[in-house]
């Protein structure tokens, strides 16, 4: 019984290590293998609109309001301690720091990560990748390398987008509704903002998530077993493997950026 | 190929199966469903390797190529793949002219005279502007088989190029496969389970049945063979070395 569990568990460890090795071989021979560059800038333009301009509503939506309800929570707290000009301040510093980067990574994961994924395991499934070996083309660096530059390349400027429309969500709430004053507002935002350790540290963060995120979810639909229930899996476990990854690696980026440690 | 050993997990495919495909004929691959034809014309394609054993073509091993070197082999295969695999995201002309554009630097009016003759040549000039999904299932591999036959290759594999063919169909595409055979001198593998239309075209035949190549020859010695392996094959007849039903416990037991 004992020794079945070991073997179980054993056999589980090897085929993660396995599967880690495989995805680090597949983004390798799709970054490094033979160079087709010119080509590859015009599908990664072509990326870059289907995985970064179409998830732009949902970035917007989802920036405006988290600022917005940001700014509810916290002038509720911070009129308690006689703080609330310091709202501008709150809200700007929580979605650089965190809210936008986290946020807007999981928003990618769930709207073009496990659009990638079920995207590229179509085409393994309806053999287009196979066609395309078969015409000399490496899908790897046809396929792949487009779009894990096209996610790299977007969130992090998805993540800009989100913490300005989170701002000015945080403004709408804060300044035209509770009727805080808009210059200590804006004010407050611009003196406690810094540009290199709050901004900076965020576009890091979101650039860090961007190559999890699209590395997962290319390997995903690449690896996946070519059935419907194997892209059905697979695009289910971009988004967890995915949001798993950007929490984890959120804090430890956080430790390192903020804890001085 | 010679003494090729594949295995799918457990399963044996292969066990030591040796085989020589003549350059410039048309070659039919026939057997039971499930013997691993497709998979055969995978091996020499480079996208499965044996266990052991050696594939070779034009005395270069495929298994042996570096992924680069491999790449460089297959533009000069062409292969219609089951399915037709067409890029679902383009249209008919842009499938045909896929290939010419990626490898070749023809100028706009060139890559569409030849993508017009590919078309032309199929019979499916008329549906230059249609998406796959607006196509049959017969009609996309017949583009299939035009974007195949685009970039002129030395060696064509056809994956059951006739399944879901009309009997027009059917007949325009043998002798269009024969014709290209002849004018280009072409090396063609066709894979199919319609023998006697197969049969019709081919120069050698190679039968492969339980995980072995159980005939290798010419039609007509094929026909005349003695050989109750191939004779249960060719006459259709459920009853004979090859087994119908895959081993299973006795119905008996089980119910």
């Amino acid at each position: 019984m004992m020794i079945d569990w070991v073997a179980n568990y054993g056999r589980s460890m090897i085929a993660q290590v396995r599967g880690i090795g495989r995805a680090t071989l597949i983004l390798k021979q799709a970054l490094l293998g033979r160079s087709n560059v010119g080509v590859n800038w015009k599908l990664t333009i072509d990326q870059v609109f289907a995985v970064g301009v179409l998830s732009l509503s949902i970035i917007l939506v989802s920036g405006l309001f988290i600022g917005m309800v940001l700014a509810l929570q916290g002038y509720t707290i911070l009129t308690a301690y006689g703080s609330e000009q310091a709202l501008g301040q709150m809200v700007a510093l929580s979605l650089a720091r965190e809210l936008g980067p986290v946020v807007t990574a999981l928003l990618f994961a769930g709207r073009a990560g496990s659009a990638l994924t079920a995207e590229i395991g179509l085409m393994k499934a309806t053999e287009q990748l196979a066609s395309l070996e078969m015409i000399g083309i490496d899908p790897l660096r046809r396929i792949i390398a487009p779009r894990f530059w096209g996610g790299v390349i977007s969130l992090p400027v998805l993540s800009i987008i989100f913490i300005s429309a989170g701002c000015l969500g945080g403004a709408l709430v804060g300044v035209s509704w509770l009727g805080i004053d808009a210059g200590s507002f804006w004010a407050n935002m611009q003196a406690s903002v810094d540009f290199y350790d709050d901004v900076c540290n965020g576009i890091i963060k979101s650039v860090v998530f961007a190559i999890v995120v699209t590395w997962i979810a290319v390997y995903q639909g690449y690896d996946l077993v070519p059935t419907s229930a194997g892209i059905a899996l697979a695009t289910t476990k971009t988004v967890v493997y995915a949001s798993l990854a950007i929490l984890g690696f959120d804090f430890f980026l956080t430790a390192v950026m903020f804890g001085e440690i | 190929m010679d003494n090729v050993v594949f295995r799918r997990e457990q399963r044996v495919v292969y066990d030591s199966l040796s085989a020589s495909i003549p350059c410039g004929k048309i070659t039919a691959i026939v057997g039971p469903s499930g013997t691993g034809k497709t998979t055969l014309l995978r091996l020499i394609a480079g996208q499965l390797r044996p266990d052991s054993g050696d594939v070779r073509i034009d005395g270069v091993s495929v298994q042996s190529l570096n992924r680069s070197a491999l790449f460089d082999l297959r533009k000069r295969m062409g292969m219609l793949f089951q399915s037709g695999a067409l890029f679902t995201e383009l249209n008919t002309y842009e499938n045909v002219a896929f290939p010419l554009r990626v490898h070749t630097e023809l100028d706009e009016d060139l890559i569409q005279i030849v993508v017009l003759m590919k078309l032309e040549a199929v019979g499916l000039r008329g549906a230059v502007d249609l998406m796959p999904s607006e196509l049959s299932g017969g009609m996309q591999r017949r583009v299939a088989l035009a974007r195949a036959i685009a970039l002129d290759p030395e060696m064509i594999m056809y994956d059951e190029p006739f399944v879901g063919q009309d009997p027009i169909g059917l007949g325009v595409l043998l002798s269009l496969i024969k014709q290209l055979n002849k004018t280009l001198g072409l090396t063609s593998l066709v894979v199919s389970h319609d023998l006697h239309e197969t049969l019709s075209i081919a120069d050698h035949v190679i039968m492969i049945a339980n995980n072995r190549v159980a005939f290798e020859g010419s039609p007509a010695v094929m026909r005349a063979s003695a050989d109750t392996l191939v004779q249960q094959f060719l006459q259709g007849s459920p009853d004979g070395p090859v087994c119908f039903h895959l081993p299973a416990p006795r119905l008996g037991d089980v119910l």
